[in-house]
């Protein structure tokens, strides 16, 4: 200690050099006012307005969406003389004779949402279950990139993928002659609701596994302990103590998801078809809300046209019945974090 | 800078003074002076808003969402909590050394240098000179010189807290509050920083918040002693709010304590 | 939370099973167990088989046998085949002679289509390479030499190249076999090469090995025929895109990350507002985000984005990976310890110094890393795209900002929806370029992220 303190009185002398430094920066700021005075930094100001400005983007985006949608939506139905019930109910959509009825595009973007749903939601639970609980870490830590693999592979190649392997599959499974098809008839049109619904719960499935797979994890330990120290089994404890907490949080998951399906676009612009079909059969062709919107816009399109402004119509529909789902989804989250916490 | 030199003899004057945080009062109404070139240690049991009273003289507070202070509180005879005073200012020649050593993910050199940067100084030869003399003052020079390079995080515990310390002085502070600076040392490092503080009261007012009544007594010249008071609200929920006890010097505090309170505390019967 | 069944051995008035009967059941409800854990670990599997399957799907359609046609054998043009041997003017005194005004046309004219012929090609070409007193002269009046050598001296010899693969070589794949049908079928295929065009002896038909994805799949331009379109132009106007949506939506989303955890207090309404809208926007399906481009970008600023073009689609881009941005660089920022933050305040820096010489600094391997995943999802969007009006037809490369374009994932779809087999063929090699693209970017994400651990480690 005492090697110290002499350092510090060498230290003394030289300090002397740097207070003139400082002595220098001092006079400079306090001329001509008392110490501390607040001063102006319009530097500090310019970036705090920039950075508001920045996150005041998303609020402009917002409602740029809401007004580019509803502005030419509300031109369309004033002038086309259209009412809110005529759209919604409506059963056939060709916006060039005037017929504007949501239901062909609705009903195709829901039976492709359903079936991928139905293939997703089982898989999705099944193995965010058997990676929660039962898989070894290793597996886990194996099976993991894989799943964010899945997750990351653009959407368009999975409607390669639609078109060029799961159609034919099931073409050829289903319109081949079997016993449940002696004929061997065109069951399964080449552009249906099935294929691209089948591989829309490929592409939502790792959504599902990883919101699922949180909300298991979020479960009390004290809640499984309980139930095994009442001599369950470990599926037992899994259905009937571990599910049932989570369900909310495994809702949450699945709302999610179907939001995804709701809005997704490629698989469907590929593989479900060319053209509205109001029919609920999904074996035959029939575009969803999203591939109409993309198939019109691909080709020339000139502005305040009839078609133009149709595709802002299904637009606002789809961004209403996505946000419904987000929000929904959001409440439920919520709503289960306050059981835990 | 010549205030600590030849004006009043207190670096700070508190009256009256409370914190609350989000409307809930923190600190009822303290009222002490501050006497410049020595230094003033705040003991006391956890939660009885010692820390809160030092992050108050230099508004550090005010970084803290809800935070408020009222009444006066006067650094050189000026009201800190003036509109016009600017904090950023107050903070740097009001210095502070915290609880865990925090130096910044940068080399040794860069932290020590990081104040005078931020004055516009880049002058190399006025760096070199500023981080050689505060840590030197730090007494850490010794230890460091040969590698300045080297992150301020492959230091031990003792020597990050020296670093902080040196980083410090290099603002040329006429303050430096220390928030328990020791409680994350062994020893050894804390007996280093005792010595340290001995020597740097030379130059500077020391206000420091320390859990270990032996460290106030070796090193304080004054003491202020804070407690805890508890209330239970109508709706059931306990309200606790600390305050200021007693202020004497060091000595004085110790061994004739005016305050049952204070007494039983030093006793070790208490918190 | 429903009640467990609870077994005992103890029987309480002979309700519960007991001894004998107990184990019984013990072991049915242990068998029932084992069945779901069985469900539960295929389900996994199925993930892991969809996404061989996928890979295979697009290799087998990428490499492959076929055959093809030829009006002139390449061997005959150049050794091997391989025309990039041969020399500008070769290769231009190669392309037919009728063609060479609209090759001039289409790839160095800045005049409209309709007014090439009667402009001087001094005006109707500027800046390009011109034989003495032919700026003066109009199309018609020059020589066929002339037209040649402006080719060879203002065109690159990839294009010639492609040209003359195109229009004189002209190979036409007339059958392709995935790889597959290659690998096993191969007698099947000799048969039909046999059959249907007269197999070995046939001096037009050739049948080989053709891989889809290969350097001159990468280097050479778009163009309308699958067997010599090149994803060069797709890659190029990808390239584009990312490169002006990362500046933009860099700065505007770490700005707004920086503002909602350094400055905002957490109470204010406005910013709790600002904080649901964000995480509402990231659920808007994409091709919204199309028709808000379409409508804002292409059409109301036309003026300043020059309608359907790159910066049209930058911007929109821009938009739709903001919330990604923002959230990302959030959860980076917290978790920078405040203990640096007092630091820095207590040095009397003001909050701008203390965030961009302490917290960005630390914060940035993070926000780096999440930039980098959001444009790996930003590279494969193809919907607002094709909403805002990408061309499928532009064989030029962009040179700017305002350039009409097309993208990688533009041209995957585009080539799918094709009915031929070549177009598959091109298709999946255009995802194999695409997917090469995504791993690069997520890889350098991962070692990103390992460094930060290391950094914090030490």
């Amino acid at each position: 200690m005492e090697s110290q303190i002499k350092a510090g009185q060498q230290a003394d002398i030289s300090v002397g050099i740097a207070r003139d430094v400082f002595r220098n920066v001092r006079r400079a700021e306090a001329d001509g006012r008392p110490i501390l005075t607040q001063r102006a930094r319009p530097f500090e100001d310019a970036a705090r307005i920039f950075l508001i400005l920045c996150a005041m983007l998303s609020i402009f985006t917002t409602i740029g969406i809401l007004l580019v949608l509803g502005n030419e939506s509300l031109l369309l139905f004033i002038n086309e003389g259209l009412s809110l019930i005529e759209f919604l109910t409506g059963t056939e959509w060709r916006p060039q004779s005037g017929s504007f009825g949501i239901l062909p595009l609705l009903s195709a973007t829901i039976k492709t949402s359903v079936i991928a749903m139905l293939v997703a939601t089982p898989l999705g639970l099944g193995a965010a279950i058997y990676l929660g609980e039962y898989a070894p870490q290793r597996l886990r830590a194996a099976l993991k990139p894989i799943l964010e693999l899945l997750a990351g592979i653009p959407t368009v190649v999975y409607g390669y993928f639609a078109i060029s392997f799961m159609t034919p599959l099931l073409r050829g499974l289903l319109n081949s002659p079997s016993f449940f098809n002696p004929n061997g008839t065109e069951i399964l049109q080449f552009y249906n609701n099935v294929s691209p619904g089948i591989i829309m719960g490929i592409m939502i499935f790792p959504t599902i596994v990883s919101m699922s797979e949180d909300a298991l994890s979020a479960v009390p330990r004290a809640l499984r302990e309980a139930s095994y120290g009442l001599g369950a089994t470990k599926f037992e404890t899994i259905i009937r103590v571990i599910l049932p907490a989570a369900l909310s949080g495994i809702a949450a998951a699945i709302i999610v998801g179907l939001s995804r399906a709701v809005g997704e676009t490629m698989i469907v612009a590929l593989a479900s078809g060319a053209g509205p079909n109001y029919d609920w059969n999904p074996f035959v062709f029939a575009e969803t809300m999203t591939a109409h919107i993309a198939r019109i816009s691909s080709g020339d399109l000139s502005y305040g046209s009839v078609d133009y402004e149709s595709l802002f119509s299904i637009g606002l529909t789809l961004f209403f019945l996505t946000l419904g789902l987000n929000i929904l989804s959001r409440w439920i989250t919520n709503k289960f974090r306050e059981v835990y916490q | 800078m010549s205030a600590t030199n030849s004006g009043s003899a207190y670096s700070f004057e508190l009256k009256d003074m409370n914190v609350y945080y989000s409307d809930k009062l923190a600190v009822d109404s303290v009222t002490l002076s501050i006497q410049a070139r020595k230094i003033t240690a705040f003991i006391g049991p956890s939660g009885c808003g010692k820390s809160t009273v030092l992050r108050a003289l230099n508004r550090m507070n005010d970084l803290i969402p809800g935070a408020k202070v009222t009444g006066d509180v006067r650094f050189m005879g000026r009201n800190l909590y003036d509109p016009n005073v600017d904090p950023v200012e107050v903070r740097r020649r009001i210095g502070m050394v915290f609880q865990k050593p925090n130096p910044f993910p940068k080399s040794i050199y860069d932290n020590v240098a990081y104040g005078p940067r931020l004055l516009g100084i880049r002058q190399k030869s006025t760096l070199d000179d500023i981080v050689e003399n505060s840590l030197k003052s730090a007494f850490l020079w010794d230890e460091v010189k040969g590698d300045l390079k080297k992150s301020g995080l492959a230091l031990s515990g003792g020597q990050q807290q020296r670093l902080c310390i040196a980083r410090t002085i290099a603002v040329e502070p006429e303050v430096i509050l220390m928030d328990e600076p020791c409680s994350a040392l062994d020893p050894i490092a804390t007996q280093a920083i005792e010595d340290l503080m001995l020597e740097l009261v030379k130059k500077y007012t020391i206000v420091i918040v320390t859990h270990n009544m032996g460290q106030a007594q070796r090193v304080s010249d004054f003491t202020a002693f804070y407690s805890i008071r508890k209330a239970a609200e109508a709706d059931g929920i306990e309200r606790r709010w600390g305050l200021l006890v007693e202020y004497a010097p060091t000595e004085q505090l110790f061994s004739r304590p005016t305050s049952e309170e204070t007494e039983r505390y030093i006793r070790g019967e208490f918190g | 939370m429903s009640a467990v069944e609870v077994p005992n051995t103890q029987p309480i008035d002979g309700r519960l099973l007991a001894g004998a009967e107990f184990t019984r059941q013990l072991a049915a409800r242990q068998r029932r167990g084992r069945l779901w854990a069985r469900f539960f670990s295929l389900s996994t599997v199925v993930a892991v088989v969809a996404l061989i399957t996928l890979l295979l799907s697009i290799i087998n359609d990428a490499f492959g046998f076929v055959i093809s046609t030829y009006r002139v054998d390449p061997t005959t043009l150049a050794p091997d085949g391989n025309l990039e041997l041969l020399s500008n003017e070769e290769l231009a005194a190669l392309l037919p002679e009728r063609r060479l005004g609209a090759y001039l046309r289409d790839n160095l004219s800045v005049v409209p289509p309709t007014e090439f012929p009667s402009v001087p090609l001094g005006q109707a070409l500027p800046g390009a390479i011109l034989p003495p007193g032919v700026a003066e002269k109009t199309f018609a009046e020059t020589t066929v030499e002339e037209r040649r050598s402006i080719l060879a001296n203002n065109l690159n010899v990839d294009l010639l190249a492609s040209l003359v693969e195109l229009d004189v070589v002209s190979e036409d794949v007339r059958e392709t076999y995935t790889l597959i049908e290659s690998l096993f079928e191969r007698d099947r295929i000799e048969r039909e090469y046999e059959e249907k065009f007269g197999g070995a002896s046939a001096t037009d038909t050739v049948k080989y090995f053709r891989s889809w994805l290969s350097l001159d799949f990468i280097t050479a331009p778009q163009a309308s025929s699958p067997e010599v379109a090149g994803i060069r132009t797709a890659i190029l106007g990808t390239v584009w895109i990312m490169a002006i949506t990362v500046v933009f939506s860099f700065i505007v989303g770490v700005g707004a990350a920086i503002y909602l955890e350094e400055y905002a207090t957490g109470n204010n309404p406005l910013e709790r507002f600002i904080e649901t809208n964000i995480r509402n926007l990231a659920g808007v399906p994409s091709i919204i985000y199309g028709l808000l481009g379409l409508a804002v970008f292409v059409r109301v600023l036309e003026g300043i984005t020059q309608g359907r073009t790159i910066l049209s689609a930058s911007l929109t881009m821009g938009l739709l990976v903001l919330p990604v941005i923002i959230i990302n660089a959030q959860e980076a920022l917290r978790a920078v310890p405040s203990s640096l933050r007092e630091a820095s305040f207590g040095l009397g820096a003001t909050r701008w110094q203390t965030i961009l010489r302490t917290v960005l600094p630390s914060a940035m391997p993070g926000i780096l890393t999440g930039t980098i995943l959001a444009m790996s999802r930003a590279i494969g969007e193809t919907a607002p795209l094709i909403v805002i009006g990408a061309s499928t037809t532009i064989f030029v490369d962009p040179s700017s900002v305002v350039s009409k374009f097309t993208a990688l994932p533009i041209q995957i779809y585009d080539w799918t929806r094709r009915p031929q087999d070549d177009f598959r063929s091109i298709a999946a090699a255009g995802i194999l370029v695409l997917l090469v693209l995504l791993i690069g970017l997520n890889a350098t994400a991962i070692i990103l992220r390992q460094r930060i651990r290391r950094s914090l480690q030490s």
